[in-house]
């Protein structure tokens, strides 16, 4: 008999199964969609930090084999006989199925259970949801780095990329050193040259050993050499070199609102909501990065507008026309309210069917443009319809123009139609 | 068996009442667990259990979960119906309906066996005992597992089988290979040859013999193919010899080898299914015995550590209490019943083939007269070597261990309305409780059989196999499912006879035919 090793295995990676069960989720894939896209509906936009429960009928995940079926004749052998004796029968239960006490070695993993259901982390529950809205990779990446940084310039370093020299920093430094490096050789060159006037000046000694001549000579010589060693400093050197340095640091913990605004008039049905809603989601994922603190404001309107709940805001239904103009003017006063520009950022998100009363299309344009747009940090809108543009977006097209930088819209289908909207803010982060 | 096994009644026992215990606190440590590995080796080479060497690991309760979701391979190509097993297992152990194992012991050589690391301390030297000398010694002695599998090469062979199916997934896409497994999966229990010893594994060998047989393969498939039918044979309708000529039971075997349109790489992949089929197999028969084993030794092996006073009283108290609910049998009524529990039947059996040598009765000696009152060591060793469930039962089920389990046989007809209690743990009932008893773990009690019984080589290619019930028991629900599995590793239609009494009874068919209404 052999020593026994022990070894500990402790560290080795667990997750040894993660493959598996990633190949699981993979193979389930629509059943796990639906089951996200349920939770959407169900959930608050701002609660995307867990993740959700899936269910899966049995009957799709089971492995089928050979088994026998019910009926035919069967006998089986079972522990704990109280009363019986060979002989005795015993009456079926009343519609009983024929399995009865019929195989001991049922399926493995089936025990009556109708449904699998198993539990899908925030991380693959995010990433179902951006497969719903096609979100580029980089994209993300983004929302879904739980650290975020920024970097801030930390003073210069002697050492670091091209990219990052500081050419004046440098220029000075390579100044300062030549000072320092020649100053104590050109006073001296000063002297001597004082002395060489002098020298110059002066009546000739009788001395033949220190003849002026010879003197002069020797000043110059020395002179030459000083301007030669003064010369050879280098106009700029390695040490002269400054780079910018710069710091991660996890980004500065600053305050964002979220508008919500949508339009809630009989012709926007739960469909279009929902669209919505996952438009809200993903601008409220962008801000969570990016903000520690996030208000939410819910803003529903028809002829009139309203602060809402959240669940108003989605579920309640409204009849009547549309007119846009009076969320802006709510979100406008809400903002001079609650939300001054200096201390918030103002991120905007409105969803609407494209209807509007035709006068009132002008007058959007105009509360944008002079009393929203300047001080908001982004405004999306999206318009959830198939049909043809009305006067709202032929409105809207002319702000987009005109403020490419703060301004996205987008019309809409499916929700994979959202993510262009955002393009320009995940760029612009990522830059 | 040898003569040179110690006897354990001999070896120098303390003064009673000394006890010198290994330790006395239910933390573990590394240096006591090897403590507690050398004392127990010794006892087992008391008892003359013959062992692999044994590897130990420690591993959390996730590694654990992974190690249980492989269906304790220890390296494993990757499928999803792995992942769902961990979904499953993870969930009923975070609920907490589930204890896991305490242990898992891969039969390979050297044995490994992992040990939890929220084991306590005499739970660690339980799985020690149960596992790296119980199974192992199993392993090692038992003729099926000696017959069927090779401690030396079968973790090679899992290396070798996952790089391959990853190498098939890159080169083939995810959805191709899955496909393949998942049909191969469906038939896994049809793909041993139960009566014919298998050639033994090896990497080494398979990756060396690969390409050649690749090319060979499909060679002999053209050849098998070729046979055109020739219009002027003697009598080309009737005497049509069936292919094969014998029907055969390993059915992915026969379409490892025979299915016209599978690509070599898919054939391969049928392959390594079935040489994990047939890895498996021993243990699929050998789940009482094997299970009774190590549950007889960690008992013993943990009495004789407390007899030389080397674990103190609680730590006997907190192995009894293991010990307790691993033998426990539920009675049928209760909640928890969920069939004969292997361990308590398998436990119960050797217990009581040692008392009938130490401690024989003249029923013993009526019943087992070639038992009672011989050398317990001997027989148990006997019998652990060279049975398998069916015929261990059989062979060994004595009457007390029927009446102490209160074991009785229920008759279940469909046709008719009430069941029969058709024998008990009585004098007339005994023999006929144990060749039930023993019937039911026989595989085809348990698995319908189903064989490869014609191709129609010379004409639309389409595949026969044949179901021989027994008792009239028919196929389940999902038979047009597996016929699906099959269809697709065969490619050309695909039948499934149902034969009672020499006569065919029903089939199925895949594709299902399109019945038509003329």
């Amino acid at each position: 008999m052999g020593m026994t090793h022990i070894v500990d295995r402790r560290l080795n990676g667990k997750n040894k199964s993660a493959v598996n069960r990633e190949r699981f989720l993979r193979r389930y894939r629509h059943h796990i969609k639906k089951a996200v896209s349920e939770a959407v509906q169900r959930r608050s936009i701002t609660d995307v930090e867990r993740g959700e429960k899936v269910s899966i009928p049995a009957k799709d995940i089971q492995e089928p084999v050979f088994r026998h079926g019910a009926g035919g004749r069967r006998e089986a052998v079972h522990p704990g006989n109280q009363e019986w004796v060979a002989g005795d029968t015993i009456a079926k239960p009343e519609g009983g199925a024929g399995q009865g006490q019929g195989e001991g070695q049922a399926s493995p993993d089936g025990e009556g259970m109708d449904e699998f259901v198993f539990q899908i982390t925030q991380e693959e529950f995010l990433e179902f949801l951006f497969d719903d809205l096609e979100l580029p990779n980089l994209a993300r990446k983004k929302l879904k780095d739980t650290e975020s940084f920024s970097y801030v310039r930390a003073g210069f370093t002697s050492q670091g990329v091209p990219a990052k020299l500081d050419v004046v920093r440098s220029l000075r430094g390579a100044h300062a050193r030549r000072l320092g490096l020649s100053g104590a050789r050109k006073k001296k060159i000063r002297d001597l040259e004082a002395q060489l006037e002098v020298l110059k000046t002066a009546p000739d000694d009788l001395d033949p050993a220190f003849s002026h001549e010879d003197q002069i000579k020797a000043l110059m010589d020395e002179i030459a050499e000083l301007k030669a060693n003064v010369k050879r400093i280098p106009f700029i050197d390695e040490i002269d070199l400054r780079y910018r340095q710069h710091q991660k640091q996890p980004k500065p913990a600053t305050s964002a609102v979220m508008f919500c605004l949508m339009d809630v008039s009989g012709s926007m049905t739960q469909m279009h909501k929902d669209i919505a809603k996952r438009f809200f989601i993903l601008l409220y994922m962008f801000l969570k990065k990016n903000y520690k603190k996030i208000d939410v404001v819910f803003i529903r309107h028809h002829t009139s507008a309203k602060e809402v709940t959240e669940e108003e805001f989605f579920y309640s239904r409204e009849t009547g026309g549309t007119i846009v103009s009076s969320a802006l003017k709510l979100m406008r006063k809400i903002i001079e309210e609650r939300y001054s520009p200096d201390e918030w950022n103002i991120y905007a998100a409105q969803a609407s069917d494209g209807d509007n009363w035709n006068d009132d299309s002008p007058a959007c344009g105009k509360l944008l443009a002079e009393g929203i747009l300047p001080q908001v940090q982004y405004y999306s809108y999206i318009e959830i319809t198939p049909l043809d543009h009305q006067t709202l977006w032929y409105e809207y097209e002319k702000l987009m123009a005109e403020h490419p930088q703060s301004f996205a819209m987008q019309q809409i289908a499916d929700p994979a139609d959202i993510y262009p909207v955002f393009r320009k803010l995940f760029e612009r982060k990522a830059a | 068996m040898n003569d040179s096994i110690d006897r354990p009644n001999d070896a120098e026992s303390p003064e009673p009442g000394v006890r010198t215990p290994i330790s006395t606190s239910s933390e573990w440590t590394f240096e006591l667990i090897q403590k507690y590995d050398d004392a127990i080796a010794k006892c087992a080479a008391e008892f003359g259990l013959d062992t692999y060497p044994n590897q130990i690991e420690v591993i959390t309760a996730e590694q654990m979960m992974d190690a249980y979701s492989s269906v304790g391979m220890p390296v494993g190509y990757n499928h999803w119906s792995f992942g769902k097993q961990f979904l499953q297992t993870s969930k009923g152990y975070q609920r907490g309906q589930m204890g896991l194992a305490y242990e898992i012991v891969i039969n390979s050589n050297p044995c490994i066996a992992y040990l939890m690391e929220e084991n306590t301390l005499p739970m660690q030297a339980l799985v020690v005992a149960h596992a790296s000398y119980g199974h192992n010694s199993f392993f090692k002695g038992n003729y099926l597992f000696r017959t069927w599998t090779d401690a030396n090469a079968i973790i090679d062979y899992l290396v070798f089988a996952r790089n391959y199916v990853s190498e098939c997934e890159e080169r083939h896409g995810i959805d191709a290979v899955e496909e393949i497994l998942d049909s191969c999966h469906a038939l896994m229990n049809y793909g041993v040859d139960r009566y014919k010893r298998p050639s033994p594994i090896s990497a080494d060998e398979e990756i060396l013999r690969q390409q050649e047989r690749e090319e060979y393969l499909q060679r002999r498939i053209n050849d098998l193919w070729r046979t055109i039918p020739k219009p002027d044979e003697d009598d080309p309708v009737k005497r049509q010899p069936r292919y094969p000529s014998e029907p055969q039971e390993n059915l992915l075997y026969f379409i490892e080898k025979n299915a016209p349109l599978l690509e070599t790489w898919q054939r391969e992949l049928v392959r390594i299914v079935r040489k994990l089929a047939q890895y498996f197999y021993p243990q699929r028969q050998t789940q009482v015995m094997n299970e009774g084993w190590a549950s007889f030794w960690h008992y013993t092996l943990l009495h004789r550590l407390y007899e030389k006073g080397l674990v103190t009283d609680g730590f006997m108290l907190e192995f009894l209490q293991s010990h307790t609910s691993v033998v426990y049998q539920p009675p049928f009524n209760s909640p928890w019943y969920s069939g004969i529990n292997p361990y308590t039947l398998g436990f119960s059996i050797y217990t009581d083939l040692r008392r009938m040598c130490e401690e024989p009765t003249d029923e013993d000696r009526e019943w087992f007269p070639d038992i009672a009152g011989t050398d317990w060591l001997e027989t148990l060793h006997f019998a652990m070597q060279n049975f398998k469930d069916e015929s261990f039962i059989l062979q060994y089920l004595s009457p007390k261990v029927m009446r102490d389990l209160k074991l009785f046989a229920i008759e279940d007809d469909d046709q008719e309305n009430h069941y029969t209690v058709t024998a008990i743990h009585d004098e007339s009932g005994y023999r006929t409780l144990r060749e039930k008893l023993a019937g039911q773990y026989n595989l085809s009690y348990r698995e319908p059989n189903i064989q490869i019984w014609n191709v129609d080589v010379r004409g639309d290619r389409s595949l026969t196999l044949r179901h021989i019930p027994v008792d009239h028991i028919p196929l389940g629900k999902e038979t047009d499912e597996v016929l699906r599995h099959v269809h697709r590793l065969w490619g050309f239609d695909v039948f499934l006879e149902t034969v009672d009494n020499g006569k065919v009874q029903n089939t199925h068919r895949c594709p299902p035919q399109i019945v038509d209404e003329d």
